[in-house]
């Protein structure tokens, strides 16, 4: 499916080469003011950055102190995705630098896996191992049985080694455990999917509708900003969730939803805005396809029904819908970001922009921008050799909308299966912590004793690393240049890493590390540049920059190739769907034998005594990544389980006592988790902040603190559209009595 | 000059990002702080009210803390800003009992710590970290006897409170609400 997301990168690029022949680039001043210039005076001078803590990558400033150590991590004024302004983690970004429990040195396994043995090994000898085992699984299973996953700047390098070698298998968790369904959702609808960061003006929106999504509390940096500017503005916030989130409380309305029924809720108001005629009727009439079998679809799908599914009120979700509606277009129904929840996410997710659809919110000021990307010249190279399997050859009839490969799909063909006539035999693991990653802990390990290598690439010595044959120790993203960061904003941009200061103990760049790989593999002529710099400076070139500019100011931003940032008045659109219109009805979903309009379909309700596990973020923490960070530690050491004051007097529990939890499946917490009573849970439910509960004792600040709410999801309800892996189908109960166990505090 | 800062409480999530650039900043060591949140909940489900606000010493006019100082350590310079001077404090802690804000600490060097407002940063024309760094842009700052410095502006505009007004000592951080 091309995608209008494509079209714009290719026109951009071309755009970009014949304005940079011309020498005449709109290059924007890197914004510092006077009083800011005489600070960096006084300090030893700044270095440019882009954030790896999390996935939003603000660009910044690092600052050293006088004694060259790493002080603090300013955001670029230029950089659009932060504005000048880091959230915590990426502030606390330098806790990742000084942490003293960092990897130090490349690591061989000694024992079986999953025994903490390893020797320390020079780079030569572990870069042999690692060769010598791929040339083994190669020669005897095909370089295809080799899959990599990676959430990280450092995976791009991995990938092109992959691919050099012959396989295409390239899994990101951010895909079916995190954001897919969307991507389809919204593809199937709009033909295009959201991408990162996500198209929404929000600073411009009149209502802002959130569902389940805890913007504020998940700190998606350059959106909670924009949340802050439409409340300075007087916009209406209407949040949906059982729990009473921070942006609950900033709300007009506050829907306390009972869990796993946001389904219902979003069909009710498609009914209440059709019903009562307050869609968009030129925009639905000029762009959309199906809206007259979407009325007859959703026709029953009252508020009234609703109520009795959600236990919303009819009269509030009338409301509601009429105040998105007195908004409209400039409504943003959000589209969340973590949303695979119960195995109808694509559908549900579906509802969501057609709910957008119907506002016209979609190419219109204050709902959805269209973005434009800069994307640079990639180094040359011989074309990577054909594939001779492939997952989606492997599995034909499998989650047919899945534009990815799935990391829980690798996972799962790793076990040996008599459906399958083969299955993968090594990973290569970057950046990403799979034992926390990957829902169903017990499937994950099953897999991981079925490889013949496992090499692990980190800064941290997190769970995964545990079971690595082979750990590579990454130096941080302080400590190394890693491509450009190129998004899709507003206006393209594009942002340089440089290291701030020379790699700590024996870490190195993955840059260098999968180099070093492809010399041993033969697959050299992939990596035609020695240094990452010479690479960099070659790209900004051609772009009529250079790294030295770069590094200057950090930030380069381009003119737009389109000149709309929405629709013009009445202006012909083509979408890229079958139809190309805006599908209501999706062509592609029906093609595929799914629903074409998303139905609602009830979810297992917990036993009694069991609530309904749900989980979600800090601001400070970002997945179980930052929980060892000495800044980050400071401000949140452990999380608790939130439980509601009725449920509490039930089981007698108080605000600060300890207890396990246990799931339905008899799966009980590794560690004690503290109670946090309080009015902003339903009773329902319970909640967690995830990424806690290391059992990795080598973090040392981590370890043992709290709950991981990954260690309780053992049930996981698959998307058959995509293969996204539901992860709040999960009922837990309490253990109190704790008898004999140490609490780790 | 009457330096003050405002701190709105519709905007503030909560994410302590003032805290960490503050400690950033200022060398604050790892287990102490400068500034700190607080969340105050009301209601019983779902009927509920949150405030979150970013709270640090108050600057006082009439600084409890600086009246009790033994040595002079503690003191108002010019734009109301108080001051501990290191060298001058003898770490007794009366000022830390004196609060009622709860906004100094001992630091482990034997002195004891709290907010300037980043006076090293206000006199070369810049914000406070923590107002730098948010997120939000929750927190305006500024001179109270400036009509259009942001803060005086915001305060006009919008209705706010101060913490603990009974304890009579006039403080210069002000909470939106």
């Amino acid at each position: 499916m091309a995608t209008r997301r494509q079209f714009i990168r290719i026109s951009a690029m071309g755009a970009g080469a014949v304005v940079a022949g011309a020498a005449g680039l709109k290059l924007f001043g890197s914004g510092i003011t006077d009083g800011q210039k005489a600070t960096f005076a006084a300090l030893t001078g700044r270095t440019p950055t882009y954030c790896e803590v999390c996935f939003w990558k603000c660009a910044g400033w690092v600052y050293k102190d006088g004694k060259g150590s790493i002080q603090k991590i300013i955001g670029n004024n230029e950089d659009l995705n932060c504005n000048g302004r880091l959230c915590p983690r990426g502030t606390g970004g330098v806790g990742m630098y000084h942490d003293e429990d960092r990897l130090r040195k490349p690591l061989i396994r000694t024992e079986e896996r999953g025994k903490q043995s390893f020797r320390e090994a020079t780079w030569d000898e572990a870069f042999d191992y690692i060769a010598e085992k791929i040339k083994v699984i190669s020669a005897e299973h095909g370089p295809e049985c080799i899959a990599l996953f990676t959430h990280g700047s450092g995976g791009k390098y991995f990938s092109t080694l992959l691919r050099a070698l012959g396989s295409p298998h390239i899994a990101a968790p951010s895909y079916a455990q995190c954001r897919g369904p969307r991507e389809v959702a919204f593809q199937a609808t709009f033909g295009e999917a959201l991408e990162s960061p996500e198209p929404l003006d929000i600073r411009d929106t009149r209502c802002l509708v959130l569902i389940g999504s805890h913007l504020g509390e998940n700190m998606h940096n350059g959106q909670v900003q924009e949340m802050s500017d439409a409340i300075d503005k007087g916009a209406t916030i209407i949040t949906v969730d059982p729990r009473f989130s921070t942006a609950a409380g900033k709300s007009k309305y506050w829907l306390p939803i009972k869990p796993a029924t946001d389904l219902a809720l979003l069909l009710a108001w498609i009914n209440v805005i059709i019903t009562e005629e307050l869609y968009d009727r030129p925009y639905v009439e000029k762009y959309t396809f199906g809206f007259e079998y979407l009325k007859e679809h959703v026709k029953n799908m009252t508020p009234e029904w609703a109520y009795g599914i959600t236990t919303i009120d009819p009269t509030v979700i009338r409301e509601t819908a009429r105040e998105m509606a007195n908004a409209a277009p400039a409504v943003i129904v959000h589209p969340g970001r973590h949303v695979t929840w119960y195995g109808d996410d694509t559908q549900r997710l579906r509802a969501v922009a057609i709910l957008n659809a119907l506002l016209g919110s979609w190419g219109r000021r204050g709902g959805f921008f269209r973005s434009e990307i800069f994307e640079l010249p990639e180094p040359p190279h011989p074309a990577y050799p054909e594939p001779k399997r492939t997952w989606r050859t492997e599995f034909p009839d499998l989650y047919k909308l899945a534009d990815t490969v799935l990391a829980n799909g690798v996972c799962d063909a790793t076990v040996p299966d008599p459906s399958r006539n083969c299955k993968f035999q090594g990973w290569i693991v970057n950046g990403t912590n799979l034992m926390e990653t990957l829902p169903n802990q017990a499937n994950t390990l099953r897999a991981i004793q079925e490889l013949q290598l496992l090499v692990v690439i980190d800064t941290m010595p997190m769970e995964i690393t545990g079971w690595a044959d082979v750990v590579l120790p990454e130096c941080t993203y302080l400590e190394r240049y890693d491509d450009l960061r190129v998004v899709a904003h507003r206006k393209p941009q594009i942002a340089l890493r440089a290291p701030a200061a020379e790699p700590m103990y024996d870490t190195k760049p993955a840059f260098w590390m999968a180099r070093e790989l492809a010399k041993k593999l033969g697959v050299i002529e992939y990596f035609p540049f020695e240094k990452m710099e010479d690479q960099l400076d070659w790209q900004l070139r051609q772009v009529g920059s250079s790294l030295e500019e770069m590094k200057r100011i950090g930030v380069r931003t381009f003119d737009r190739a389109a000149d709309n940032l929405f629709f013009y008045p009445d202006e012909d659109v083509e979408f890229y769907t079958a139809t190309g219109k805006i599908e209501l009805y999706s062509t592609a979903l029906e093609g595929a034998g799914f629903d074409p309009m998303p139905k609602y379909t009830a979810h297992e309700e917990p036993p009694p005594g069991f609530y309904r596990l749900n989980y979600g973020r800090a601001p400070m923490h970002t997945f179980s990544r930052t929980s060892n960070n000495p800044n980050l530690t400071d401000l949140m050491e452990e999380n608790s389980v939130w439980v509601n004051p009725r449920v509490a007097k039930e089981w007698g529990l108080s605000t600060g006592q300890y207890v396990h939890l246990v799931n339905q499946d008899g799966k009980r917490s590794e560690f004690p988790v503290k109670v946090r009573v309080t009015e902003r849970i339903r009773w329902d439910s319970v909640y967690m902040v995830h990424g806690f509960g290391h059992q990795e004792k080598k973090l040392r600040r981590a370890y043992g603190k709290g709950a991981s709410d990954t260690n309780l999801i053992t049930k996981v309800l698959v998307d058959p559209i995509m293969g996204g892996t539901g992860m709040r189908g999960n009922f837990v109960t309490f253990i109190t009595d704790l008898s004999g166990e140490e609490v780790v505090s | 000059m009457r330096y003050a800062m405002a701190v709105d409480t519709k905007k503030c999530v909560g994410c302590s990002d003032c805290v960490v650039a503050c400690q950033t900043e200022n060398n604050v060591p790892i287990g102490y702080c400068r500034d700190w949140v607080v969340e105050v909940m009301d209601g019983t489900y779902p009927q509920l009210e949150i405030e979150l606000r970013s709270e640090r010493c108050n600057h006082c006019e009439n600084a409890p803390c600086v009246r009790c100082c033994p040595t002079g350590a503690s003191h108002i310079v010019d734009g109301g800003i108080v001051l501990v001077t290191p060298n001058k404090c003898i770490g007794c802690g009366a000022c830390i009992a004196s609060c009622p804000y709860d906004a100094r600490y001992p630091h482990p060097k034997g002195y004891v710590d709290k907010c300037t407002f980043c006076i090293h940063r206000v006199n070369q024309g810049m914000k406070p970290a923590c107002v730098a760094v948010c997120p939000t842009k929750c927190m305006y700052f500024g001179d109270l006897d400036d009509p259009n410095s942001e803060v005086s502006v915001v305060l006009k505009k919008r209705k706010y409170k101060t913490l603990i007004p009974e304890a009579g000592t006039k403080p210069h951080l002000y909470f939106l609400i």
